[in-house]
């Protein structure tokens, strides 16, 4: 027998199907998404309120809100934040655009060439694990104490590291990928160019962002030598003198910076490669 | 009837001392030209690596492989193929996939204004075959499964194979669509007029589409039976429910279970059906 549909007996059903957003991998409404992401930002600030202005808590051990708002302002008026934070940008992303333009090229080849990938990986990995730090003297021995060495401490920060994700992103590219090209009559330097760099750029754009923050964290490393300006230097030198709420701007400063730069790539993330954010 | 693909004697064996695997021994085999051949066995029957060594993808340890008579230099636009997925690229919309043969330097090479026009009514052409003009814009991962792999054979097609090879292109793919798919590759190939080398794990696939079905059994990988599939060269899907189509089904279905090396065990299926029920 055949059966229609819409001819079934109403019933009384449970209030609603949909699963709530505490359900596994539940959903969330953007404004759901909104409320929680500041209610995040808010209690920390509110708790940082509360214990730092408890009778019991010296100043000089934490700082409140208001001592280091008001830090940051003496810092833009008298102190020259600007430059001081200029300087600082400008070291990382040197730094960092050295390390991904040598990188970039290093790990196409590690990525595509087992021959290039047994030579440069095992020599990458051990570097890496050695301490940015303890290079200082070297930079300073080599390249001196100008501002080519601050950047220079920034490079060997985030380098290394930034080969071996990059050429682990080129041979995450799908084989069957290239050999379509392969089979369609592309030569070497073409199925590199058309489609080993293509398929590769948004997970090497991702890498880009990731390594950012790196770079970002040898800022103070890279300011101990020989600095008189920049945000680390700023931090350091508070230390010396018990300014806690100004290494409290300067910290929560480049942690806004590395925020706005980490939007800026998800941005041009989502305008690059407009097939991977569509809409389903 | 000219040979196109001339398989001879070809071994292939990967890897060295205790993991030495001998993929293929001995395969000869003549495909001849305009031939619709499919590849069916148990796994590891080493079908996939002789489509690859046909495609240039791999190299074979042992014999030759000729076509046209001469041998195979890595692979090349003569041959192309098509895969299982994830090979369309999904940063070029539709329209470039299909295009992309004529951004390599072979496609480029001693282009007159008229070739160019050419391509682009080709192109024009396979899009409106594979019932794709509507997507034309569109991102590969905007479409379907089945969508995406007409755009890999439209692709294919696009450079004007001699071969065309198909390395279990419908495997992924849900009956209803892969029913679809099979009558346009047979479309294509009357059309088109490539030889074709296909490999499948659909029995019913491998009859339904080919002239002649290689089955090849595994450890080492060998060409076990051939069997020319007794069916008018026109197909239609009402086919599949003649005696000769179920017959052909059956006997290479028994010989795939043979070949295989594994044995259903009736005595321990039995005692497991006895230890349920208590």
């Amino acid at each position: 027998m055949q059966t229609r549909p819409g001819t079934r007996p109403r019933r009384a059903r449970p209030k609603s199907g949909r699963p709530g957003m505490w359900a596994i991998r539940g959903p969330l409404s953007r404004r759901q998404y909104w409320m929680f992401a500041a209610l995040g930002l808010l209690v920390p600030l509110g708790l940082w309120w509360i214990v730092s202005s408890g009778a019991a808590v010296d100043k000089v051990f934490l700082p409140g809100p208001v001592d280091v708002f008001k830090r940051l302002v003496t810092w833009y008026t008298e102190d020259d934040l600007l430059s001081d934070m200029g300087i600082s940008i400008y070291r990382v992303t040197t730094g960092f655009l050295f390390s991904a333009v040598i990188a970039l090229p290093l790990a196409l080849m590690i990525g595509t060439f087992r021959p290039v990938q047994a030579v440069l990986e095992p020599l990458t990995d051990f570097i890496r694990y050695m301490p940015a730090v303890a290079f200082i003297p070297l930079v300073m021995l080599w390249v001196g104490i100008e501002e080519s060495s601050k950047i220079s401490i920034i490079f060997i920060g985030t380098f290394f590291q930034m080969v071996l994700m990059m050429a682990e992103d080129v041979r995450r590219v799908p084989l069957a990928q290239i050999e379509a090209a392969q089979t369609m009559g592309a030569q070497k330097g073409e199925t590199i160019n058309l489609v080993i760099f293509q398929a590769a750029k948004p997970a090497l754009l991702d890498t880009l962002r990731v390594t950012m923050g790196w770079a970002w964290t040898y800022l103070v490393v890279a300011e101990l030598v020989a600095a008189n300006s920049g945000l680390g230097y700023s931090i350091l030198k508070a230390q010396r003198f018990l300014q806690t709420d100004k290494i409290f701007v300067g910290i929560i400063l480049i942690g806004l910076i590395g925020l706005v730069m980490d939007q800026l790539f998800r941005l041009a993330h989502r305008k690059a490669f407009p097939w991977l954010h569509l809409r389903s | 009837m000219t040979t196109k693909i001339s398989i001879q004697q070809v071994g292939k064996v990967f890897g060295e001392g205790h993991r030495r695997v001998e993929a293929l021994k001995d395969v000869s085999l003549d495909i001849a030209d305009n031939e619709f051949v499919t590849f069916v066995g148990a796994s590891g029957c080493g079908k996939s690596t002789l489509l690859r060594i046909i495609g240039g993808l791999e190299y074979h340890t042992a014999g030759e492989v000729l076509v046209d008579d001469r041998p195979i230099m890595g692979p090349g636009a003569d041959r192309a193929m098509v895969f299982q997925h994830y090979s369309l690229y999904p940063w070029l919309k539709v329209m470039e996939n299909i295009k992309f043969s004529r951004r390599l330097r072979h496609g480029r090479e001693n282009l007159s204004e008229a070739d160019v026009e050419a391509a682009s009514g080709r192109a024009d052409a396979l899009l409106a075959l594979m019932g794709l003009t509507p997507a034309a814009e569109a991102w590969p991962n905007q479409l379907s499964g089945g969508m995406q792999q007409r755009v890999a054979i439209a692709r294919a097609l696009m450079g004007r194979p001699q071969i065309l090879l198909m390395d279990e292109p419908f495997g992924a793919l849900d009956a209803q669509t892969r029913e679809v798919m099979h009558d346009l590759i047979l479309h294509v190939h009357r059309l088109e007029k490539p030889t074709l080398a296909f490999v499948t794990h659909d029995v019913e696939e491998a009859i339904y589409l080919a002239d002649r079905v290689v089955l090849m059994a595994p450890r080492p990988g060998r060409i076990d039976t051939i069997y020319q599939v007794p069916l008018p060269a026109e197909r239609e899907q009402d086919m599949k429910h003649t005696p000769e189509f179920l017959h052909l089904k059956k006997e290479i279905l028994a010989r795939i279970r043979e070949t295989s090396g594994m044995k259903t065990d009736q005595g321990m299926l039995d005692q497991l059906n006895m230890e349920g029920s208590v």
